[in-house]
């Protein structure tokens, strides 16, 4: 199972000391912690797309190939990348050009966007947020999967004769994860590729969940990738540590209370009943995310928010080190015990595609077209 | 069968005369269904005790807390509302519209509605058909032709008598609707049951997605 860490990249003032970061320091910090995520054994680095302030991320391949010269290991990820405003030519070749810089420690997790006017802003209509999902998608699969691409979509230029440079590393494109809280169109669309599907929890109550990746995992066995229990699923968490559950709440609460999304609203108290939010020792974090488990089955992707509200960079770092060398240990264990051998540990992996072959079913532009013509032929 | 009719009360203070008038008309309804030989069960939601978890689901992004939940299961599985509101500057309180709001459109659609309101003077009683016919009709519900107005003096002058009679005549409209027999007979043609959209309390998952292959057709391939 993958464990690791996914910002957002905002830029809060901390409210205990009313100092805000510069955007620079911000990005510097997303830096430190990407690298410490791999020095304590974390699998896993997020960063958002965002083109609006407070935050900062608004590059993601910039900033991943920068992490990717200075880490060895750790899988480089997004959360999200736009696929509603972005062009799939430029996805295409951004993230193929990353897979070689980082030697295949890449895959990507698609979005449609958090803010309405991000679509006028790059010239869409957000009242197509679904279809320009759809075709944005199906186009980026064929420019990984088709040498040579002819296109012609509803919402970018037809494209003729167009090759996407660099070709996807090996010849595999990145796996690919489909972000979505509400839409059930988007678990549709994970289901019908056989793609991962990740549900960010953090605002919304478990039952909620539980019904979106049960859809997923539904429609992924009704397109014949494998049974509904060995769908790939991703889900999101947030948590604040210390020795005591005393201590942890009070350092954080101010940080919660004076918070972007939630701040002003909610008791830390109600929005820990009502959310996956867990402030208290590390053995509390442990139950807590154990019981995830119980409510959407074995799962292979453990992303948590950390930096955010402001909180300095230095207490996050420390975060990190409770998380990495006290949490995930005894998670990866607890987990690995739990789950049935039937249902894969881990998502796939550039290693495990590229072993995977040629022919697997990653490889064509739809599985599902492809199977019922071995069927019905 | 019994019917469920749920009250929604959006008064502010204890005790409230919005309350009290819930309460009499809620009375009145049960009255009425009884008389046509149906039993009835009455829920009240006294928006006073939500008003918290109604701004956390709206500053959230929608996280509804459980009291938002259960509120939303009661409202979509009515037969029958009673929604009753002070009136604050020319309108519903504000506190009826935050409940409004959390609702899913879908959640009164069809569904008989009585709607009342109380006020200082009786220069108000017009905000039922400037205000509330207008908000029910956009959720679809419908709404019965007589509405319940009491001002202050409704509660202890000389227009008591009228106040009941008028609350008499809007609770066997709704009781009327509540035990009226609904949808064609299964078969023939589509009746209105068949058409509209089915009601909704926004706290499941709407599981009708449609096929991929059907959201891809049209698009570029």
């Amino acid at each position: 199972m993958q464990f690791g860490v996914f910002s957002v990249g905002d830029v809060t003032p901390d409210p205990t000391t009313g100092r805000t970061p510069s955007e620079g320091e911000r990005i510097e910090a997303m830096t430190r912690i990407a690298l410490k995520a791999e020095e304590v054994g974390l699998d896993v680095f997020a960063t958002g797309e965002h083109h609006n302030p407070p935050f900062v991320p608004s590059a993601p391949t910039t900033h991943l190939a920068f992490i990717a010269a200075q880490t060895e290991r750790i899988v480089l990820s997004t959360s999200t990348t736009l696929i509603t405003t972005t062009d799939p030519v430029r996805i295409a070749e951004d993230y193929a050009f990353l897979q070689h810089l980082a030697q295949g420690r890449v895959d990507l997790m698609m979005g449609r966007g958090n803010t309405g006017p991000v679509y006028p802003w790059f010239g869409k209509d957000i009242r197509q947020g679904i279809p320009l999902a759809v075709e944005n998608y199906h186009l980026l699969r064929r420019l990984w999967r088709e040498e040579v691409v002819n296109w012609q979509g509803k919402f970018r230029t037809p494209l003729q004769g167009f090759t996407s440079t660099p070709r996807p590393l090996d010849g595999t494109p990145p796996f690919v994860w489909h972000g979505s809280i509400r839409s059930t169109e988007i678990a549709e669309q994970a289901a019908y590729y056989g793609d991962g599907f990740f549900h960010n929890n953090i605002f919304w109550n478990m039952e909620h969940t539980a019904q979106m990746v049960k859809l997923y995992r539904r429609r992924f066995e009704h397109y014949r990738h494998g049974s509904a229990d060995q769908a790939i699923v991703g889900l999101g968490g947030q948590v604040f540590m210390a020795g005591t559950e005393a201590e942890a709440k009070r350092f954080f609460r101010p940080y919660f209370d004076n918070a972007p999304v939630y701040g002003h609203g909610p008791s830390l108290e109600e929005f820990t009943r009502a959310t996956p939010l867990t402030v208290g020792t590390p053995e509390m974090v442990i139950e807590r995310t154990l019981g995830f488990a119980d409510a959407v089955g074995d799962y292979q992707r453990q992303l948590f928010l950390m930096d955010h509200a402001g909180l300095p960079t230095e207490v996050v770092l420390e975060q990190l080190e409770i998380l990495g060398r006290e949490v995930v240990p005894v998670l990866r264990r607890e987990f690995e015990a739990r789950r049935p051998s039937h249902v894969p540990s881990d998502p796939p992996t550039h290693a495990s595609l590229v072993a995977a072959g040629p022919d697997a079913p990653h490889h064509l532009v739809a599985p599902v077209r492809a199977a019922e013509t071995v069927v019905t032929s | 069968m019994s019917r469920r009719i749920v009250v929604i009360t959006a008064g502010l203070s204890r005790p409230s005369s919005t309350r009290l008038l819930a309460d009499r008309i809620a009375e009145a309804v049960a009255a009425q269904v009884g008389a046509r030989g149906e039993s009835v069960e009455t829920e009240v939601i006294e928006l006073r005790e939500l008003a918290s978890d109604l701004v956390t689901t709206l500053t959230t992004g929608g996280l509804p807390t459980p009291a938002v939940r259960r509120a939303r299961e009661l409202v979509s599985s009515a037969d029958g509302v009673v929604a009753v509101t002070p009136v604050f500057a020319a309108s519903y309180a504000g506190l009826f519209k935050l409940f409004i709001d959390v609702l899913d459109p879908d959640s009164l659609t069809g569904t008989p509605v009585l709607v009342a309101a109380t006020a200082g003077t009786a220069r108000h009683q017009l905000v039922l058909d400037h205000a509330l016919r207008p908000l029910f009709s956009y959720l679809r519900a419908v709404v019965v032709p007589t509405g319940v107005f009491a001002a202050t003096e409704d509660f202890g002058g000389g227009e008591a008598d009228a106040l009941t009679a008028r609350v008499t005549r809007a609770a066997s409209e709704l009781a009327a609707l509540v035990v009226a027999e609904r949808g064609a007979v299964a078969g023939f043609v589509p009746g209105a049951e068949d058409l509209r959209p089915r009601r909704r309390s926004g706290n499941d998952l709407d599981e009708d997605v449609p096929d991929f292959e059907t959201l891809l057709g049209g698009l570029g391939q």
